[in-house]
């Protein structure tokens, strides 16, 4: 079947205002950041909370007895209950309790996610109509991968966000996205075209889907861990009295905890998924090729990528390794899906070519 | 063992085992590890067992997940002898006279196949099995077991509340322990218990306290709480629920080794070929029919399954105009095959995606290509029938190949030719080449050489390359289909009658690959279920108060809630308490 040229046009002009938009959301959320608020802490109890890794859950005000949280003593406890209580309830209480100061902020805050909703019905725009303008799945190259990917990101944020407290995340994820959209328009671009017979096969589906899924929830958790680093870099020299520069960077953070429990939220569920992504590659090669692995550069690095996320499900609950080190362990993960993304694809000749660059 | 005992031992255990969380092997069993790990011993035995213990520890298989990540990194950045283009690694050494060999004698050219690579992975498989297994048979014992006794002080758990009802504590724990069932919990009523009795029992019972490295947390508070409560026994419903998270755990990764098992069954009872095919001919699955066959070690070539069939046409569409000009859009090999000889033949069209399966074997299409028919007459006047396969060139349209005519009078007869599908002339140096890979305009370039074809030298020697070192050419010209050309000095003619085409098949028998498949879909089922399903203890306490009223106490505890939401949970549970142990009223 012939290209749709029209709605071709119609996908990258879409795209283009989806840009916008989202740049627009990422001033929005870098404003809110910078001059609002900030996102409470336990400031009283951040002290112990530096040396004393958070072995238990946040105490989020469950208790309608005021119970304590493990390990410490009933002075500091109380407040460390406060201010957790505190964390939870910051973006409902912070609308009564706030001071004139902090409206424009506050304002460009929600106005950053109106314009992130914006910005996603135009990239999903662009990504149905470059799909019925080639009648088929939009992700067969890496442009439209790219831009499946962003979706992807965007969209978990926003569910994150209907599901907790994460507008914070605003900041480090918009940056990101912004830049690999203009990276997808002035680089990786092609026009719209049919695809290759190796890729005609419902598997497409099954398996490019699910690689777009994880993928973009796996970048969701790693602005949740950069920000944790930050965060924690901040905590730890606060806690040993030395002066910190760019204080206000980790002002603008929630707690740590927040911080490390929404990466690993990320992280639990788009591990199955990748796992999944990876086991459907395996079969449709399987059909397609005759072998189910074949170590192929592409299918070596998502194993590659499998195995330090594995890594850090299990650093994670280990003790002496969770926090920084398994934070560390989770930028490792994404370093390899950046890799095989740009290096895999570009340079290195496989049997997964279909980069079209 | 007197109270100061128990606290010691639990403080110095939980921290312990906090180290290796997700095992919860038996505090017993684990001290003698970290004993038998920090002291090798003299004894050959004691460091046998130091070296297991080393090797199955989490720890390790870690670093060894990790190192086999490490180790593949080479093999997907330098060119391997079994990726999809072997010819890559003479490139290689052609590139690097130097290096090349070093890489090779490292194995770095064929890294998956690499003794290093074996050893890491079956180091691995061991670390796995030595793990996995004994704490298989640990979590089914513990799946037996009860919920443990009530801790002493319910308001000290993580998460607690208490509200006085106007029902007795029989009543209310009734009540409870209907709700928390029908929600299922695995719940019991423990009447009338002396909490402390009980909980001496606890600590000594080694099963509980295996099954309760989940929630060590506890045994701190218990333990320091003792003093504010009265001994008197006390009534509680004790209730857990989320066993499947460790099931889940465990099925994860038993699976994994179970993949490892499929995959040692196919390189052991599975074989793999590929077969080139000309249209109109035949193959049968015997190991003659073959191009190349690499058989695992157990298979009888003798008894390869008894398919046969006849590749009637080869058809492929490419995408014509646009930027994607010449781009193949698909291919099909349409045969008639026969599950065994005898059968009666059936139709069936092989594609990319769509392999021909008949008995555990499956037969992919994986190449195509022309195969230009020539009729060649010698010298002496004896014609040859040639109908010789084609290579295709990566990165053009165009497919080389030669024709060998050893029996040719008065000399030995060679030639190279490449056949252009829609030839056209280059409009830089007016060179015949193909401008697409559909057959619209076919043409052949050939080389005639006459000479020694060198086949009596006793070294082997490619179909698709002709050695010209004792021929010397005598003819260069293009043909169409039809043309024929005359040789110079009497040597014959070369006929180019027209083209077939031809598919190339691989040929798979892989009987480890329902193993892997069952193994990889518990391995996702597992992980869901590991990572969703949160261990949980709840403990409903009702007794008389001093003003005689009913209290009622609840509280939780979980350890293995990484993402957070327990406390939800929790509230969730309180409110469903509440409406069947309804607070009395100046209570609110």
């Amino acid at each position: 079947m012939p290209v749709d040229v029209g709605l071709a046009r119609l996908s990258n002009d879409l795209i283009a205002g989806g840009i916008v938009a989202y740049s627009v959301a990422f001033l929005g959320f870098a404003l809110d950041a910078a001059f609002g608020e900030g996102f409470d802490k336990k400031a009283s109890a951040s002290a112990e909370q530096a040396v004393v890794p958070a072995q238990v859950p946040a105490l989020v005000g469950a208790s309608t007895a005021g119970s304590l949280p493990e390990g410490s003593t009933s002075a500091d406890a109380t407040g460390a209950a406060a201010g957790a209580g505190a964390a939870d309830g910051a973006g409902a209480r912070g609308a009564s309790t706030s001071s004139d100061k902090y409206k424009l902020p506050r304002r460009s805050g929600l106005f950053a996610v109106v314009c992130t909703v914006i910005g996603w019905l135009l990239e999903g725009g662009a990504i149905l109509s470059r799909g019925l303008s080639v009648h088929r799945l939009p992700w067969g190259n890496m442009y439209e991968f790219t831009l499946a990917l962003t979706f992807a990101s965007v969209t978990a944020f926003l569910v994150l966000m209907t599901r907790q407290r994460a507008r914070f995340l605003g900041v480090f994820l918009m940056a990101p996205v912004v830049l690999a959209l203009g990276l997808a328009v002035l680089v990786l671009y092609v026009p719209a075209a049919p695809l290759m017979p190796a890729l005609h096969s419902y598997w497409l589906a099954i398996h490019v889907t699910a690689a777009i899924v994880a993928s973009g929830v796996f970048i969701v958790g790693t602005a949740a861990t950069v920000m944790f680093l930050i965060a924690d870099r901040y905590a730890l020299a606060a806690a040993a009295g030395k002066p910190v520069r760019f204080t206000g960077l980790a002002r603008m953070m929630p707690d740590r905890d927040v911080l490390d429990r929404t990466a690993y939220r990320a992280y639990a569920f788009a591990f199955p998924i990748w796992t999944f992504a990876v086991i459907a590659g395996a079969i449709w090669a399987e059909y397609a090729w005759g072998h189910y692995w074949q170590w192929d550069p592409k299918e070596t690095w998502a194993f590659i990528t499998w195995v330090v996320y594995a890594g850090y499900l299990h650093a994670r609950a280990t003790a002496g390794w969770r926090g920084r080190k398994a934070a560390y362990v989770a930028m490792l993960g994404f370093a390899t899906i950046l890799f095989n993304f740009f290096v895999v694809n570009i340079f290195i000749s496989g049997m997964h070519s279909y980069a079209g660059v | 063992m007197s109270d100061t005992h128990v606290d010691i031992d639990e403080d110095a255990l939980s921290a312990e085992v906090s180290k290796l969380d997700t095992i919860p092997e038996s505090p017993d069993e684990y001290g003698t590890r970290q004993r038998a790990r920090r002291t090798p011993g003299g004894s050959a035995m004691s460091v046998l067992r130091w070296a297991w213990y080393s090797l199955t520890s989490m720890r390790t298989a870690l670093i060894l997940l990790f190192l086999l990540a490490l180790a593949s990194v080479p093999g997907s950045i330098l060119p391997q002898r079994g990726g999809s283009d072997p010819l890559r690694v003479s490139d290689y050494y052609a590139k690097h006279p130097t290096l090349a060999p070093i890489l090779d004698h490292l194995g770095l050219f064929n890294v998956f196949g690499s003794a290093w690579f074996a050893a890491i992975y079956l180091l691995l498989f061991i670390s796995l099995a030595g793990c996995v297994l004994p704490r298989s048979r640990r979590h089914l014992r513990a799946m037996r077991l009860r919920p443990p006794a009530a801790p002493r002080n319910i308001s000290r758990l993580p998460v607690s509340t208490s509200w006085h009802t106007d029902q007795s504590p029989d009543d209310a724990l009734g009540r409870a322990h209907e709700l928390l069932r029908r929600k299922h919990f695995r719940a019991d009523r423990a009447d009338n218990v002396d909490s402390r009795a009980d909980r001496a029992d606890n600590v000594d019972s080694r099963a509980d306290r295996a099954d309760n490295v989940d929630f060590r947390a506890d045994r701190a508070d218990t333990v320091d709480s003792r003093a504010d409560r009265g001994t008197g026994p006390t009534s509680s419903v004790n209730a857990e629920k989320g066993h499947l998270r460790e099931t889940g755990n465990l099925l994860f990764h038993v699976s994994l080794l179970v993949v490892l098992v499929g995959i040692a069954l196919t390189s052991v009872f599975g074989f793999t070929g590929s077969a080139l095919v000309k249209e109109h001919d035949g193959f049968t699955d015997t190991t003659i029919d073959y191009d190349s066959f690499s058989p695992g070690r157990f298979v009888n070539i003798d008894k390869l399954p008894p398919f046969s069939f006849t590749l009637n046409k080869f058809e492929a569409t490419y995408q014509r105009g646009g930027p994607a000009n010449g781009d193949a859009n698909s291919f099909a090999a349409n045969v008639s095959w026969q599950p065994s000889l005898g059968a009666p033949p059936r139709d069936y069209t092989i594609e990319v995606n769509h392999p021909l399966s008949t008995q555990g074997t499956n037969v992919y299409l994986a190449n195509h290509g022309y195969a230009p028919h020539f009729i060649v007459r010698d010298g002496s006047g004896h014609s040859f029938d040639e109908t010789v396969p084609f290579i295709p060139q990566p990165g053009t349209s165009q497919y080389d190949g030669v024709v060998k005519l050893p029996d040719a009078k008065p000399q030995q007869l060679g030639i190279t030719g490449i056949f252009l599908p829609t030839a056209s002339a280059n409009p830089v140096n007016g060179m015949p080449t193909s401008i697409f890979p559909a057959p619209d305009n076919p043409a052949v370039v050939i080389g005639v050489f006459s000479g020694d074809l060198g086949l009596n030298s006793g070294l082997p020697q490619s179909v698709y390359a002709l050695d010209t070192a004792k021929m010397s050419r005598i003819a260069t010209t293009t043909l169409r289909p039809g043309d024929t050309l005359t040789l110079p000095n009497g040597a014959g003619t070369v006929t180019f009658v027209g083209y077939d085409q031809w598919a190339a098949f691989n040929i798979t028998h892989d009987p480890g690959k329902p193993v892997v498949f069952g193994a990889v879909c518990a391995t996702v089922l597992g992980l869901v279920m590991s990572l969703a399903i949160r261990r949980r203890r709840l403990w409903v306490r009702a007794s008389r108060d001093d003003s005689g009223r009913t209290l009622v106490e609840v509280g939780g505890l979980t350890r293995t809630d990484a993402s957070g939401g327990f406390e939800d949970e929790f509230k969730r549970l309180v409110t469903a308490l509440q409406s069947v142990v309804p607070p009395t009223a100046q209570d609110g």
